[in-house]
Protein backbone atom coordinates (compact mmCIF):
# COMPACT_ATOMS: atom_id res chain seq x y z
CA UNK A 1 0.00 0.00 0.00
CA UNK A 2 1.34 3.26 -0.86
CA UNK A 3 1.75 5.19 2.20
CA UNK A 4 3.37 8.93 2.66
CA UNK A 5 4.57 10.52 6.42
CA UNK A 6 3.70 13.69 7.48
CA UNK A 7 6.76 15.22 8.75
CA UNK A 8 7.27 17.63 11.95
CA UNK A 9 5.38 17.96 14.90
CA UNK A 10 2.00 19.15 14.63
CA UNK A 11 1.24 22.05 17.26
CA UNK A 12 -1.78 23.70 17.75
CA UNK A 13 -2.87 26.97 15.89
CA UNK A 14 -5.51 29.45 16.73
CA UNK A 15 -8.00 29.66 14.32
CA UNK A 16 -11.07 32.58 13.29
CA UNK A 17 -14.29 32.08 11.84
CA UNK A 18 -14.04 33.71 9.35
CA UNK A 19 -18.00 32.80 7.75
CA UNK A 20 -20.29 30.39 8.20
CA UNK A 21 -22.57 29.30 5.60
CA UNK A 22 -25.68 26.77 5.92
CA UNK A 23 -25.46 23.93 4.40
CA UNK A 24 -28.80 22.69 5.63
CA UNK A 25 -31.34 23.26 8.46
CA UNK A 26 -28.76 21.02 10.70
CA UNK A 27 -25.17 21.53 8.32
CA UNK A 28 -23.29 24.02 8.12
CA UNK A 29 -19.54 25.14 6.75
CA UNK A 30 -17.08 26.87 8.59
CA UNK A 31 -14.69 29.61 6.71
CA UNK A 32 -11.75 29.34 9.22
CA UNK A 33 -8.74 31.86 8.92
CA UNK A 34 -5.64 30.18 10.02
CA UNK A 35 -2.29 32.43 9.95
CA UNK A 36 0.54 30.25 7.95
CA UNK A 37 -1.63 27.45 6.91
CA UNK A 38 -0.27 25.89 4.23
CA UNK A 39 -2.89 23.42 2.47
CA UNK A 40 -3.50 19.83 2.80
CA UNK A 41 -4.09 16.98 0.90
CA UNK A 42 -7.76 16.16 0.03
CA UNK A 43 -9.52 13.58 2.28
CA UNK A 44 -7.65 14.88 5.26
CA UNK A 45 -9.15 16.33 8.27
CA UNK A 46 -8.18 18.59 11.44
CA UNK A 47 -8.65 18.12 15.01
CA UNK A 48 -10.79 21.08 16.62
CA UNK A 49 -9.96 22.01 20.15
CA UNK A 50 -12.49 24.46 22.56
CA UNK A 51 -11.92 25.96 25.48
CA UNK A 52 -14.32 27.15 27.81
CA UNK A 53 -13.73 30.22 30.02
CA UNK A 54 -12.99 27.84 32.85
CA UNK A 55 -10.44 25.99 31.01
CA UNK A 56 -12.33 23.05 29.99
CA UNK A 57 -11.71 21.85 26.70
CA UNK A 58 -12.36 18.91 24.43
CA UNK A 59 -11.42 17.62 21.35
CA UNK A 60 -13.21 16.73 17.75
CA UNK A 61 -12.11 16.03 14.39
CA UNK A 62 -13.76 17.25 11.37
CA UNK A 63 -13.10 16.52 7.57
CA UNK A 64 -11.88 19.61 5.64
CA UNK A 65 -14.13 20.23 3.16
CA UNK A 66 -12.28 23.03 0.91
CA UNK A 67 -9.95 22.81 -1.68
CA UNK A 68 -6.34 22.90 -0.73
CA UNK A 69 -5.18 26.63 -0.29
CA UNK A 70 -2.98 29.04 2.23
CA UNK A 71 -4.11 30.71 5.34
CA UNK A 72 -8.17 29.64 5.15
CA UNK A 73 -9.36 26.29 5.03
CA UNK A 74 -13.44 25.01 5.35
CA UNK A 75 -15.09 22.28 7.59
CA UNK A 76 -18.61 21.44 7.28
CA UNK A 77 -20.18 19.93 10.46
CA UNK A 78 -24.03 18.21 10.62
CA UNK A 79 -25.07 18.56 14.24
CA UNK A 80 -24.82 15.26 15.91
CA UNK A 81 -28.12 15.27 18.22
CA UNK A 82 -26.89 15.47 21.85
CA UNK A 83 -23.65 16.33 20.89
CA UNK A 84 -20.90 18.00 22.40
CA UNK A 85 -18.92 19.91 19.63
CA UNK A 86 -20.88 20.01 16.98
CA UNK A 87 -23.88 22.09 18.28
CA UNK A 88 -21.38 24.88 19.21
CA UNK A 89 -20.14 24.45 15.63
CA UNK A 90 -23.61 24.52 13.91
CA UNK A 91 -25.68 26.86 15.98
CA UNK A 92 -23.75 29.16 18.31
CA UNK A 93 -20.05 30.17 16.46
CA UNK A 94 -19.78 33.47 14.47
CA UNK A 95 -17.62 35.35 12.69
CA UNK A 96 -14.59 36.51 15.03
CA UNK A 97 -14.80 33.08 17.30
CA UNK A 98 -11.71 31.37 18.00
CA UNK A 99 -10.93 28.10 18.91
CA UNK A 100 -7.63 26.18 18.01
CA UNK A 101 -7.44 23.11 15.43
CA UNK A 102 -4.06 20.40 14.65
CA UNK A 103 -3.62 19.48 10.74
CA UNK A 104 -4.11 18.43 8.18
CA UNK A 105 -3.95 15.20 9.21
CA UNK A 106 -4.27 11.72 7.88
CA UNK A 107 -2.25 10.01 5.07
CA UNK A 108 -4.48 7.46 3.94
CA UNK A 109 -7.90 8.63 2.81
CA UNK A 110 -6.37 11.36 0.58
CA UNK A 111 -6.13 11.92 -2.82
CA UNK A 112 -3.12 13.05 -4.24
CA UNK A 113 -3.05 15.66 -7.02
CA UNK A 114 -0.57 13.67 -8.75
CA UNK A 115 -1.90 10.04 -8.88
CA UNK A 116 -3.42 9.76 -12.16
CA UNK A 117 -5.91 6.99 -11.71
CA UNK A 118 -9.72 7.89 -11.94
CA UNK A 119 -11.77 8.45 -8.46
CA UNK A 120 -14.86 7.30 -7.58
CA UNK A 121 -16.07 9.04 -4.76
CA UNK A 122 -18.97 7.34 -3.05
CA UNK A 123 -20.68 9.80 -0.07
CA UNK A 124 -23.30 9.16 2.74
CA UNK A 125 -25.09 12.26 4.41
CA UNK A 126 -22.41 14.50 5.85
CA UNK A 127 -19.69 11.59 4.98
CA UNK A 128 -19.33 13.97 1.39
CA UNK A 129 -17.72 16.15 3.42
CA UNK A 130 -13.75 15.31 2.44
CA UNK A 131 -15.37 14.01 -0.93
CA UNK A 132 -15.75 17.49 -1.66
CA UNK A 133 -12.59 18.89 -1.06
CA UNK A 134 -11.44 16.18 -4.04
CA UNK A 135 -14.41 17.30 -6.36
CA UNK A 136 -12.76 20.98 -5.81
CA UNK A 137 -9.33 19.72 -6.32
CA UNK A 138 -9.83 17.36 -8.78
CA UNK A 139 -7.22 17.05 -11.85
CA UNK A 140 -8.30 13.92 -12.72
CA UNK A 141 -11.29 11.86 -14.27
CA UNK A 142 -13.58 11.89 -11.16
CA UNK A 143 -17.11 10.79 -10.09
CA UNK A 144 -19.08 11.11 -7.05
CA UNK A 145 -21.91 9.06 -5.84
CA UNK A 146 -23.53 10.78 -3.28
CA UNK A 147 -26.55 9.50 -0.91
CA UNK A 148 -28.63 11.55 0.98
CA UNK A 149 -32.32 11.18 2.38
CA UNK A 150 -33.56 13.67 1.05
CA UNK A 151 -33.01 17.14 -1.53
CA UNK A 152 -33.28 19.06 1.89
CA UNK A 153 -30.96 16.64 3.59
CA UNK A 154 -28.36 17.30 0.86
CA UNK A 155 -24.87 19.36 1.08
CA UNK A 156 -23.01 21.24 -1.30
CA UNK A 157 -25.81 20.78 -3.54
CA UNK A 158 -25.03 24.64 -5.32
CA UNK A 159 -21.01 23.69 -4.92
CA UNK A 160 -21.46 20.31 -6.91
CA UNK A 161 -23.17 21.57 -9.56
CA UNK A 162 -20.67 24.32 -10.41
CA UNK A 163 -17.37 21.48 -9.38
CA UNK A 164 -19.63 20.11 -12.24
CA UNK A 165 -19.95 22.10 -14.25
CA UNK A 166 -16.16 23.42 -14.31
CA UNK A 167 -14.69 20.38 -13.96
CA UNK A 168 -14.64 20.57 -18.49
CA UNK A 169 -16.17 16.89 -17.82
CA UNK A 170 -13.72 15.82 -15.36
CA UNK A 171 -16.30 15.32 -12.72
CA UNK A 172 -19.62 13.62 -13.09
CA UNK A 173 -21.90 13.76 -9.91
CA UNK A 174 -25.03 11.42 -9.60
CA UNK A 175 -27.82 11.58 -6.33
CA UNK A 176 -29.67 8.90 -4.46
CA UNK A 177 -31.90 9.96 -2.66
CA UNK A 178 -33.20 7.15 0.48
CA UNK A 179 -36.32 9.07 1.88
CA UNK A 180 -37.73 11.18 -0.49
CA UNK A 181 -36.42 12.12 -4.02
CA UNK A 182 -37.34 16.27 -5.35
CA UNK A 183 -40.34 16.12 -8.03
CA UNK A 184 -40.04 14.84 -11.51
CA UNK A 185 -37.15 12.48 -10.09
CA UNK A 186 -37.04 9.38 -12.06
CA UNK A 187 -38.70 6.52 -9.73
CA UNK A 188 -38.73 6.17 -5.70
CA UNK A 189 -36.51 6.69 -3.00
CA UNK A 190 -34.07 3.73 -2.81
CA UNK A 191 -30.75 3.20 -0.88
CA UNK A 192 -27.78 3.09 -2.61
CA UNK A 193 -27.92 -0.47 -4.44
CA UNK A 194 -25.57 -2.93 -6.33
CA UNK A 195 -27.36 -1.21 -9.88
CA UNK A 196 -26.87 2.31 -8.78
CA UNK A 197 -23.39 1.42 -7.88
CA UNK A 198 -22.67 -0.41 -11.25
CA UNK A 199 -23.85 2.66 -12.74
CA UNK A 200 -21.42 4.79 -12.22
CA UNK A 201 -17.96 2.21 -11.45
CA UNK A 202 -15.32 2.72 -13.65
CA UNK A 203 -14.45 -0.22 -15.38
CA UNK A 204 -12.13 -2.64 -14.11
CA UNK A 205 -9.09 -1.96 -16.60
CA UNK A 206 -9.65 1.63 -15.32
CA UNK A 207 -7.39 0.47 -12.17
CA UNK A 208 -9.59 3.38 -10.54
CA UNK A 209 -9.40 4.18 -6.60
CA UNK A 210 -12.55 4.67 -4.39
CA UNK A 211 -12.93 6.44 -1.45
CA UNK A 212 -16.15 5.50 0.35
CA UNK A 213 -17.06 7.76 3.42
CA UNK A 214 -20.32 7.80 5.99
CA UNK A 215 -22.02 6.31 8.56
CA UNK A 216 -20.78 3.09 9.20
CA UNK A 217 -23.43 0.88 7.73
CA UNK A 218 -23.09 2.74 4.62
CA UNK A 219 -19.66 2.35 4.69
CA UNK A 220 -19.92 -1.53 4.79
CA UNK A 221 -22.52 -1.82 2.51
CA UNK A 222 -20.91 -0.21 -0.19
CA UNK A 223 -17.69 -1.77 0.09
CA UNK A 224 -19.14 -4.85 -0.05
CA UNK A 225 -20.83 -3.88 -3.13
CA UNK A 226 -17.44 -2.45 -5.02
CA UNK A 227 -16.16 -5.92 -4.25
CA UNK A 228 -19.11 -7.64 -5.72
CA UNK A 229 -18.18 -5.42 -8.44
CA UNK A 230 -15.15 -6.63 -8.88
CA UNK A 231 -13.23 -3.70 -7.32
CA UNK A 232 -9.36 -4.40 -5.94
CA UNK A 233 -10.14 -4.36 -1.94
CA UNK A 234 -6.66 -2.78 -1.77
CA UNK A 235 -8.25 -0.12 -4.17
CA UNK A 236 -11.03 0.97 -2.16
CA UNK A 237 -10.19 3.25 0.78
CA UNK A 238 -13.47 4.14 3.94
CA UNK A 239 -13.49 6.54 6.50
CA UNK A 240 -16.57 5.54 8.46
CA UNK A 241 -18.22 8.76 10.94
CA UNK A 242 -21.81 10.08 11.59
CA UNK A 243 -23.76 9.80 14.85
CA UNK A 244 -22.20 6.13 15.30
CA UNK A 245 -18.69 6.63 13.62
CA UNK A 246 -16.81 8.69 15.74
CA UNK B 1 -2.18 30.66 26.50
CA UNK B 2 -5.01 28.59 24.82
CA UNK B 3 -7.54 30.21 23.38
CA UNK B 4 -11.20 30.92 24.84
CA UNK B 5 -13.79 30.03 22.78
CA UNK B 6 -16.60 32.53 23.49
CA UNK B 7 -20.12 30.95 23.74
CA UNK B 8 -18.78 27.09 24.32
CA UNK B 9 -19.66 26.26 27.50
CA UNK B 10 -18.96 22.10 27.43
CA UNK B 11 -20.41 19.68 28.73
CA UNK B 12 -18.29 19.06 32.13
CA UNK B 13 -18.39 14.71 33.33
CA UNK B 14 -16.06 14.03 36.28
CA UNK B 15 -14.17 11.08 34.16
CA UNK B 16 -11.12 11.06 35.67
CA UNK B 17 -10.68 7.36 33.83
CA UNK B 18 -10.29 9.74 31.05
CA UNK B 19 -7.20 10.50 29.44
CA UNK B 20 -6.52 13.94 28.16
CA UNK B 21 -7.89 14.95 25.22
CA UNK B 22 -10.38 12.01 25.29
CA UNK B 23 -13.97 12.37 25.67
CA UNK B 24 -16.62 9.26 26.73
CA UNK B 25 -18.83 7.79 24.10
CA UNK B 26 -21.19 5.11 25.10
CA UNK B 27 -21.65 4.08 21.17
CA UNK B 28 -18.83 1.78 19.77
CA UNK B 29 -17.65 3.25 16.61
CA UNK B 30 -15.69 2.19 13.65
CA UNK B 31 -12.63 3.24 12.28
CA UNK B 32 -11.02 1.31 9.54
CA UNK B 33 -8.98 2.37 6.38
CA UNK B 34 -10.47 0.04 3.90
CA UNK B 35 -13.17 -2.56 3.59
CA UNK B 36 -14.18 -5.17 6.00
CA UNK B 37 -12.67 -8.61 5.26
CA UNK B 38 -15.10 -11.48 5.89
CA UNK B 39 -13.44 -14.60 6.89
CA UNK B 40 -14.90 -17.89 6.94
CA UNK B 41 -14.10 -19.80 10.28
CA UNK B 42 -12.79 -22.77 8.64
CA UNK B 43 -10.28 -21.04 6.76
CA UNK B 44 -9.26 -18.66 9.53
CA UNK B 45 -6.10 -19.08 11.24
CA UNK B 46 -3.58 -17.75 13.51
CA UNK B 47 0.18 -17.45 13.35
CA UNK B 48 2.94 -16.73 15.72
CA UNK B 49 5.92 -16.77 13.95
CA UNK B 50 9.28 -16.09 15.45
CA UNK B 51 12.66 -14.53 14.08
CA UNK B 52 13.90 -17.53 12.80
CA UNK B 53 10.61 -18.21 10.96
CA UNK B 54 9.70 -20.56 13.75
CA UNK B 55 5.51 -20.99 13.17
CA UNK B 56 2.50 -21.67 15.43
CA UNK B 57 -0.31 -22.11 14.07
CA UNK B 58 -4.09 -22.32 15.41
CA UNK B 59 -6.98 -23.22 13.76
CA UNK B 60 -10.54 -21.54 14.98
CA UNK B 61 -11.31 -24.95 16.95
CA UNK B 62 -8.10 -25.17 18.68
CA UNK B 63 -7.55 -21.47 18.99
CA UNK B 64 -11.32 -21.60 20.89
CA UNK B 65 -9.98 -24.51 22.74
CA UNK B 66 -7.25 -22.55 24.60
CA UNK B 67 -7.84 -21.05 27.83
CA UNK B 68 -9.82 -17.80 27.57
CA UNK B 69 -9.80 -14.64 30.03
CA UNK B 70 -12.98 -12.29 30.28
CA UNK B 71 -11.58 -8.97 30.75
CA UNK B 72 -13.31 -5.80 31.08
CA UNK B 73 -11.33 -2.62 29.69
CA UNK B 74 -11.59 1.03 29.11
CA UNK B 75 -10.58 1.74 25.48
CA UNK B 76 -8.91 4.75 23.55
CA UNK B 77 -9.15 5.55 20.03
CA UNK B 78 -7.09 8.01 18.79
CA UNK B 79 -10.23 9.91 16.72
CA UNK B 80 -10.65 11.26 20.52
CA UNK B 81 -13.47 9.02 21.98
CA UNK B 82 -13.11 6.27 24.98
CA UNK B 83 -15.44 4.09 26.00
CA UNK B 84 -15.32 2.64 28.95
CA UNK B 85 -16.02 -0.96 30.40
CA UNK B 86 -15.71 -3.05 27.33
CA UNK B 87 -16.25 -6.70 27.87
CA UNK B 88 -14.33 -9.01 25.87
CA UNK B 89 -13.49 -12.67 25.60
CA UNK B 90 -9.85 -13.50 24.57
CA UNK B 91 -6.82 -15.49 24.58
CA UNK B 92 -4.16 -14.20 26.51
CA UNK B 93 -0.95 -13.36 24.43
CA UNK B 94 0.84 -14.41 27.50
CA UNK B 95 -0.78 -18.64 26.23
CA UNK B 96 0.12 -17.93 22.37
CA UNK B 97 3.69 -17.42 23.01
CA UNK B 98 3.97 -19.64 26.29
CA UNK B 99 5.98 -22.20 24.45
CA UNK B 100 7.48 -19.78 21.62
CA UNK B 101 11.38 -19.42 21.65
CA UNK B 102 12.51 -15.64 21.28
CA UNK B 103 14.52 -12.82 21.14
CA UNK B 104 12.16 -10.51 19.92
CA UNK B 105 11.81 -7.37 21.23
CA UNK B 106 8.72 -5.93 18.93
CA UNK B 107 5.86 -7.95 17.16
CA UNK B 108 3.80 -6.94 14.24
CA UNK B 109 0.39 -7.69 14.23
CA UNK B 110 -1.08 -9.03 10.01
CA UNK B 111 -4.37 -8.60 9.36
CA UNK B 112 -6.63 -10.09 7.23
CA UNK B 113 -6.99 -7.61 4.33
CA UNK B 114 -3.43 -6.38 5.01
CA UNK B 115 -3.33 -3.74 7.80
CA UNK B 116 -0.18 -4.04 9.63
CA UNK B 117 0.62 -2.17 13.52
CA UNK B 118 3.61 -2.62 15.26
CA UNK B 119 4.06 -3.01 18.99
CA UNK B 120 6.86 -3.75 21.59
CA UNK B 121 6.73 -6.86 22.79
CA UNK B 122 6.41 -6.52 26.35
CA UNK B 123 3.42 -4.39 26.24
CA UNK B 124 1.61 -7.97 24.85
CA UNK B 125 2.88 -9.86 27.50
CA UNK B 126 1.54 -10.36 31.27
CA UNK B 127 -1.78 -9.87 31.14
CA UNK B 128 -1.37 -6.74 29.04
CA UNK B 129 -3.23 -7.91 25.73
CA UNK B 130 -5.43 -10.28 24.30
CA UNK B 131 -6.71 -11.75 20.50
CA UNK B 132 -10.19 -11.32 21.65
CA UNK B 133 -13.17 -13.32 19.88
CA UNK B 134 -16.25 -12.08 21.65
CA UNK B 135 -17.50 -8.31 22.63
CA UNK B 136 -20.71 -8.52 25.46
CA UNK B 137 -21.04 -12.27 25.28
CA UNK B 138 -21.06 -12.70 21.54
CA UNK B 139 -18.94 -13.61 18.86
CA UNK B 140 -16.89 -10.45 17.68
CA UNK B 141 -18.43 -9.06 14.25
CA UNK B 142 -16.38 -8.53 11.34
CA UNK B 143 -17.11 -4.63 11.87
CA UNK B 144 -15.39 -5.00 14.90
CA UNK B 145 -12.58 -6.97 13.69
CA UNK B 146 -14.14 -10.76 14.33
CA UNK B 147 -13.84 -13.32 14.05
CA UNK B 148 -10.99 -11.91 16.59
CA UNK B 149 -8.89 -9.45 17.02
CA UNK B 150 -5.81 -7.97 18.87
CA UNK B 151 -6.85 -6.32 22.51
CA UNK B 152 -4.31 -3.69 23.83
CA UNK B 153 -6.28 -1.51 25.85
CA UNK B 154 -3.26 0.33 27.29
CA UNK B 155 -2.49 1.68 23.82
CA UNK B 156 -4.74 3.87 21.53
CA UNK B 157 -7.03 1.52 19.70
CA UNK B 158 -5.45 1.70 16.14
CA UNK B 159 -3.09 -0.76 17.98
CA UNK B 160 -5.62 -3.61 18.34
CA UNK B 161 -5.60 -5.03 15.08
CA UNK B 162 -8.59 -6.02 13.67
CA UNK B 163 -9.25 -9.46 11.43
CA UNK B 164 -6.14 -11.06 13.30
CA UNK B 165 -3.66 -13.37 11.21
CA UNK B 166 -0.44 -13.11 12.26
CA UNK B 167 1.81 -12.04 14.99
CA UNK B 168 5.31 -11.17 13.45
CA UNK B 169 8.02 -11.50 16.30
CA UNK B 170 10.89 -9.76 15.57
CA UNK B 171 14.44 -8.19 16.73
CA UNK B 172 13.72 -4.55 15.19
CA UNK B 173 10.91 -2.66 14.84
CA UNK B 174 8.97 -2.27 11.81
CA UNK B 175 6.10 0.57 11.87
CA UNK B 176 2.74 -0.70 10.67
CA UNK B 177 0.21 1.43 8.21
CA UNK B 178 -0.99 4.55 10.19
CA UNK B 179 2.45 4.50 12.01
CA UNK B 180 3.60 5.02 8.78
CA UNK B 181 0.99 7.24 7.58
CA UNK B 182 1.81 10.14 9.97
CA UNK B 183 0.45 8.54 13.69
CA UNK B 184 2.48 7.99 16.46
CA UNK B 185 5.31 4.84 17.16
CA UNK B 186 3.92 3.74 20.17
CA UNK B 187 0.19 5.38 21.01
CA UNK B 188 0.23 6.02 24.60
CA UNK B 189 -3.02 7.58 25.14
CA UNK B 190 -2.06 8.82 28.90
CA UNK B 191 0.80 10.81 27.00
CA UNK B 192 -1.78 11.76 24.14
CA UNK B 193 0.86 10.54 21.44
CA UNK B 194 -1.06 10.52 18.60
CA UNK B 195 0.67 12.18 15.94
CA UNK B 196 4.32 11.90 14.99
CA UNK B 197 6.56 13.39 17.37
CA UNK B 198 3.21 14.23 20.05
Amino acid sequence: MARAAIPGRLTWQPATVAATRAETATARTLVLAVDGWTGHVPGQHVDIRLTASDGYTTHRSYSISSAPGPDRLEVTVQVVTDGEVSPYLVGVAEPGDQFEIRGPLGGWFVRRPADPRPALLIGGGSGVAPLMSMVRAATNPTRLLYSARSPSDALFSADLATAEAAGDGRVAVTRVYTRAAPPGWSGPPRRLDADALAGVAWPREADAVAFVCGPTGFVETVADLLIDLGHDPMNIRTERFGPTGG
Amino acid sequence: MAVITRGFGGRRRDDADLPPGQYRTDDFPVLSAGPTPRIGLDKWELAVVTETGERSTWSWAEFTALPADEPTVDIHCVTHWSKFGTNWRGVSVDTLLADVETAAEYVVAHSYGGYTTNIPLEDLLDGQAWVAYEFDGEPLVPVHGGPARLLVPHLYFWKSAKWLRALELRLDDEPGFWETAGYHNYGDPWREQRYLAD
